[in-house]
C-alpha cells in the first residue's frame, strides 16, 4: 500500500507493507537514531513526533503515518545538538544507546509544559529508560538545559 | 511482532463491522500489546479515519470516542474538573506520554484487562460502553461479558453528580498495578472498583452514610501473581478504600 508523509520536512511518498511499523519505515529511510530497546512499548528509545506529539514508533503502524508529519533526531540535528551538549557537559551518558529517544522527549516536554518542577519533569519523562545510569546526570542536565539564557 | 496481511482504514463503522466478522480480522487501538501478537492476522482494521478521537461534553454527559489516546482523558479539563482529577491519576503512572499518545480509551476498555487502570476507574463512575451491534451496555456488564466481534464505538459516563477519587500501589513506577482502587460518592450511594486483584475490575455499590472499608474490600476476590499474594492484596484494598472513603467525606 501507498502512503505518503513527511519526514524531517521532506515529502515522501512509498510503498509499505501492511503489517509495517513506522520504526522499521523510518529505519529503512535512513533514520537510524530511531532503535528498539525493548520490544514492549516501555523503553522510550524508538520515540519520534508524529504531528509534534512524542509517540513510540515502534507501536505505531506506519499506515498511520499516511499524512502525517513525522520528525526523528536527524530532522532537529540543532536543538538536539543544543541539549546534548548538557547532557556531555553533565556526564550524563555512558553507553548513549537512550540518548536519542530521551532528547526527542526532552525537546517534545519542553514545548508542551511551561516550567516543569523536577517531579512533572520526571513524569513526562517516566517512558524513558536508561539501563546504565541512575538518571542523576540526565536531571542535572535537563534542569539546566531549561534554565538556560533564552531556555524555558 | 504482529504479521497480517492487510491493512483498511474503515470508511464507515458498517465497514468496519464487517470486515471484524472474520476471526482473522483484528480492530487496532493503540497497537502497544497488540503488536507484540505471535498470531498472523488477515485484516487489520483501523477506525482513525472515522472521528472518533474527541472527547464531547454535553449537560448529560462525557462522550469519549474509542480512539481517544489515554493523553487526552489525562489532560483534558472537563472530565478532571467534574471527578476530581480521577483520570489524570488513573492515567499518568501508564508507561510514559509516548505511551498514552498512542494507546486508545477504546483499547483498553475492550480489553477488560485485569492490571487496567482505566477499567477500574470508569467502573465506578456511572458509565457505558457504546457498541456498534450490542448498543449501550453499563460497563460492569459488559467487563463479564465474553469477547465478540462488536466495534466498540464510545465510552459514556453520566453526570450524574458523583465525585470520584483513585489510587493504586505498583511495585515500581511505571509497572502494572499491584492493586488499583476507585470509589465514587454521591450523597450516601457508594462505588467501589477494585481492579488489578489480579482479576480485571467489579464493582460493589453500597448505600451508607459511612461505608466500612474492610467490608466492601471482603466482597472482592483477591488472587496471587508475580506482583504479589491475594492475601497482600486484601489488606492493600482496606487500606486504600479506607482512604479514599475519607477522601471523598472530606471533599
Amino acid at each position: 500500500m501507498k502512503i505518503r508523509f513527511t519526514l524531517n520536512g521532506t515529502n515522501r511518498e512509498i510503498d509499505i507493507k501492511p503489517d509495517m511499523l513506522l520504526i522499521d519505515l523510518v529505519r529503512q529511510l535512513g533514520c537510524y537514531s530511531v532503535k528498539r530497546g525493548c520490544e514492549t512499548s516501555n523503553c522510550g528509545l524508538c520515540t519520534v513526533l508524529v504531528d509534534g506529539k512524542p509517540v513510540l514508533s515502534c507501536s505505531t503502524p506506519a499506515a498511520r503515518a499516511d499524512g502525517k508529519d513525522v520528525v526523528t533526531l536527524e530532522g532537529i540535528e540543532e536543538e538536539a545538538a543544543a541539549f546534548g551538549r548538557f547532557l556531555a557537559g553533565e556526564g550524563a551518558e555512558q553507553c548513549g544507546f537512550c540518548s536519542p529517544g530521551l532528547i526527542m522527549n526532552v525537546l517534545a516536554m519542553e514545548k508542551e509544559l511551561s516550567h516543569p518542577n523536577e517531579e512533572e519533569i520526571k513524569e513526562y519523562l517516566a517512558g524513558n529508560l536508561c539501563r546504565c545510569t541512575g538518571y542523576m546526570g540526565q536531571m542535572r542536565a535537563i534542569e539546566k538545559y531549561l534554565n538556560r539564557e533564552g531556555g524555558q | 511482532m504482529i504479521k497480517a496481511r492487510e491493512y483498511v482504514k474503515a470508511e464507515s463503522l458498517s465497514e468496519a463491522w464487517e470486515l471484524n466478522q472474520k476471526k482473522s480480522s483484528v480492530i487496532l487501538g493503540g497497537m502497544m500489546w497488540l503488536k507484540m501478537s505471535s498470531l498472523p492476522k488477515g485484516t487489520l482494521i483501523d477506525l482513525s479515519g472515522l472521528g472518533l478521537d474527541t472527547i464531547e461534553e454535553t449537560e448529560e454527559e462525557f462522550r469519549i470516542g474509542c480512539m481517544c489516546t489515554l493523553r487526552q482523558l489525562e489532560l483534558h479539563e472537563g472530565l478532571n474538573q467534574y471527578f476530581n482529577g480521577v483520570f489524570k491519576e488513573c492515567t499518568r503512572h501508564i508507561v510514559g506520554v509516548q505511551f498514552r499518545n498512542g494507546a486508545t480509551a477504546g483499547g483498553s476498555v475492550f480489553g477488560r484487562y485485569g492490571f487496567s487502570d482505566i477499567l477500574t476507574c470508569l467502573m465506578a463512575l456511572d458509565t457505558s460502553v457504546e457498541l456498534y451491534q450490542g448498543g449501550i451496555v453499563p460497563i460492569a456488564e459488559f467487563a463479564k461479558m465474553p469477547y465478540d466481534r462488536d466495534v466498540l464505538v464510545s465510552i459514556r459516563i453520566r453526570k450524574d453528580g458523583r465525585k470520584a477519587a483513585y489510587t493504586t500501589q505498583r511495585r515500581t513506577k511505571t509497572d502494572f498495578p499491584l492493586i488499583a482502587c476507585c470509589a465514587a460518592r454521591k450523597g450516601s450511594e457508594w462505588y467501589f472498583s477494585v481492579g488489578a486483584r489480579p482479576a480485571r475490575a467489579e464493582l460493589v455499590a453500597v448505600s451508607s452514610a459511612a461505608p466500612d472499608p474492610e467490608e466492601i474490600a471482603e466482597r472482592f476476590s483477591y488472587g496471587d501473581n508475580v506482583r504479589g499474594s491475594g492475601e497482600y492484596r486484601r489488606e492493600l484494598a482496606k487500606i486504600y478504600l479506607a482512604r479514599l472513603i475519607k477522601g471523598l467525606k472530606e471533599a
